[in-house]
């Protein structure tokens, strides 16, 4: 009797780790399929032109998504001329100034923000900018990626300003040196790779993004040549072909998509490499005072 | 010569520290900094303060009617939010249903009992799944899954469980269910991320206690990993939940968009997020686009409310792993 229920405890366990195994296998399955098939009918629909011409109408085949591709790193450096200056100053107050009773708006804020679906930004810049605007523009659809940046940037550079070790601070104010600077040449020069790599995270998060373009950049099957008018996105474009009906455009959506993805993966996949672990860039630094001290 | 220029230059640095260092300077770059960590409290109350007077219009003609009534008239301007509150928490809920067990035993797999050269790997996939944009998922779930869905295992459910009412009718693919699958898939990486963070943060000395007593791997992992974290695993499941409600382009392109509410789950749904996403730039009267503003100050309520619960059962852990570091 007891030696059977031993037995059973036993084979329950093995069925229990069984079932996280295969558990594991269906969660990463997704990644492998979406892979395979961007690869398989992304890359044979992937030539030149599709990065040299402009989208084809209808029953031409051919054509590219030039326009949608200068146009997402366009939207992208207006998002970066929102995101980053706002983003590493209010993580800079979190960390280094700031009441508690601001501290704790400040945060609560910034993860309410993060939460917010993508849509929710779309209509919110459609009211603040494209109405008064009277026009889908590129400023407007920068205006909703950079907001999106914001809240990611400020959580990730006040972590990593947190991991400054207050020796760091005391040591330079022990030198006179006026708060701001010690802030700007010793905190931020310090952690100045973990804030890269948080704005490159943030970067790659919002490049992706399609909902908060649908109503701000719109899209546009040409060039734009002012940032006021509608401006076109890999992400808009490859929602307007993945719903079409037409073979054609579906394999131009696989072909924007295999790139789109190639684009977030290796900004995720390099800062992984830069970092080597969430407090890679620390290592780093502690290494150097080490070797430039020696000669010394 | 090193001498004389160390002499030379000794005056200098030395008066310059000795000097109390300007005042001015602090108080811009202090104001500087606290104006843009203000802007993000400003940002929420603006997101806020926009949708609400964004859906005036609706709310003053509908009040608290929008709510309850399902019928969504853009041409005679009539509008319920019904269909779409329906769709979101049907949607979401069954997503969560069917990611919310794969997660958990993920993470335990990742925490437990994974060899060493697995872990990271895996770990590192997971994330990979998390950093594709949503609207690939869309693309891959209308013309890959879902067709496959129709073909292979809806037909399956219809008959061998077509007595109950979820799973009657026909699909035509796009349907509630093969959104849900798409919103499991999409909220399965952040689950179990924050799930791995909660169990990796149990001490050892528990799993130790329990081995002691002489408990199998699974007793272990039951008695002093899920109990101890129960509390975190709930607030991993409300991230999971917020995700779900928000998310946007890929449900829409598989859900059908048709606002009905039926019981089968192989019907046509609409859900908050693809609603407006669907009709936004196509509305013809002030008091569609103000209805629309109004699932959009829903929305943004419900998921505060998820994320604020979250954030309350998982703390800093969670907040992190949300930012994407």
């Amino acid at each position: 009797m007891n030696n059977w229920r031993h037995h059973w405890r036993k084979i329950k366990s093995a069925i229990v780790s069984g079932f996280c195994l295969i558990s594991a296998g269906v969660v990463i399955a997704p990644l492998a399929l979406v892979l395979f098939y961007l690869l398989k009918a992304g890359a044979s629909s992937l030539d030149p032109h599709f990065f040299t011409q402009l989208p084809k109408p209808v029953g031409e085949s051919g054509g590219g998504m030039a326009n949608a591709i200068v146009g997402s790193l366009t939207l992208l450096g207006l998002a970066a001329l929102v995101g980053i200056p706002i983003g590493v100053l209010a993580g800079v107050y979190l960390s280094e100034f700031g009441s508690p009773r601001m501290k704790w708006a400040v945060r609560f804020a910034a993860d309410i923000l993060n939460g917010t679906p993508s849509i929710v930004w779309g209509i919110v810049v459609y009211a603040l900018v494209v109405l008064p605007m009277q026009g889908y523009s590129a400023y407007a659809g920068g205006l909703a990626l950079g907001f999106m940046m914001i809240p990611i940037i400020t959580r990730t550079t006040e972590e990593m300003l947190a991991l400054v070790p207050n020796g760091y601070r005391e040591a330079a104010f022990a030198l006179g040196i006026p708060h701001w600077r010690i802030v700007l040449n010793v905190v931020l020069k310090t952690a100045s790779r973990g804030i890269i790599t948080g704005i490159l995270l943030a970067a790659a998060r919002v490049a992706g993004e399609t909902a908060p373009l649908l109503f701000t950049a719109f899209g546009n099957s040409f060039w734009s040549h002012r940032l006021s008018e509608p401006i076109a996105a890999l992400p808009l474009q490859i929602y307007v072909y993945a719903i079409s009906p037409y073979d054609d455009w579906h394999r131009q959506a696989w072909a924007g998509a295999l790139v789109l993805i190639l684009f977030a993966l290796a900004l995720n996949i390099g800062v992984r490499v830069v970092t080597r672990g969430r407090l890679g860039f620390f290592a780093g630094r502690r290494i150097q005072p080490a070797s430039t001290s020696g000669p010394g | 010569m090193n001498a004389a220029a160390v002499s030379g230059k000794a005056g200098s640095p030395a008066r310059w520290a000795l000097a109390p260092p300007g005042k001015a300077g602090d108080k811009f770059f202090r104001l500087l900094t606290w104006l843009m960590a203000m802007m993000v409290v400003v940002l929420l109350a603006l997101v806020g303060c926009t949708l609400w007077s964004g859906s005036r219009l609706a709310i003053a003609k509908f009040g608290w009617h929008f709510f309850v009534h399902s019928n969504w008239d853009p041409v005679n301007g009539d509008f319920g939010a019904l269909p779409f509150i329906f769709g979101t928490f049907v949607s979401s809920f069954l997503g969560l249903l069917i990611a919310l067990p794969l997660s958990l035993a993920t993470a335990v797999y990742l925490t437990e009992l994974a060899p060493g050269w697995v872990r990271q790997p895996a770990i590192s996939m997971i994330e990979m799944l998390a950093a594709i944009p949503s609207v690939v998922f869309g693309l891959w779930g209308a013309l890959v899954l879902v067709p496959w869905l129709q073909q292979g295992p809806y037909p399956l459910l219809t008959k061998y469980f077509g007595f109950l009412p979820f799973f009657q009718g026909r699909s035509y693919g796009p349907c509630m269910i093969s959104a849900a699958v798409i919103i499991a898939i999409m909220i399965l990486p952040i689950i179990t991320s924050i799930s791995r963070e909660v169990f990796r943060a149990v001490p050892d000395s528990q799993r130790e206690a329990a081995f002691a007593l002489g408990a199998t791997r699974w007793e272990v992992t039951r008695l002093a990993v899920l109990r101890y974290s129960i509390r975190g695993i709930f607030g991993a499941a409300m991230l999971g939940l917020g995700r779900a409600l928000g998310e946007t382009m890929a449900v829409t392109m598989v859900i059908g968009n048709w606002p009905e509410i039926s019981k089968s789950l192989f019907s046509y749904g609409y859900t908050l997020a693809s609603g407006i996403a669907n009709e936004f730039a196509e509305t013809t009267s002030d008091i569609h686009r103000s209805a629309l503003f109004e699932l959009g100050l829903m929305l943004l309520l419900v998921t505060v409310v998820t994320n604020v619960l979250a954030h309350m059962l998982i703390g800093a852990v969670g907040a992190r792993k949300h930012a994407g570091i």
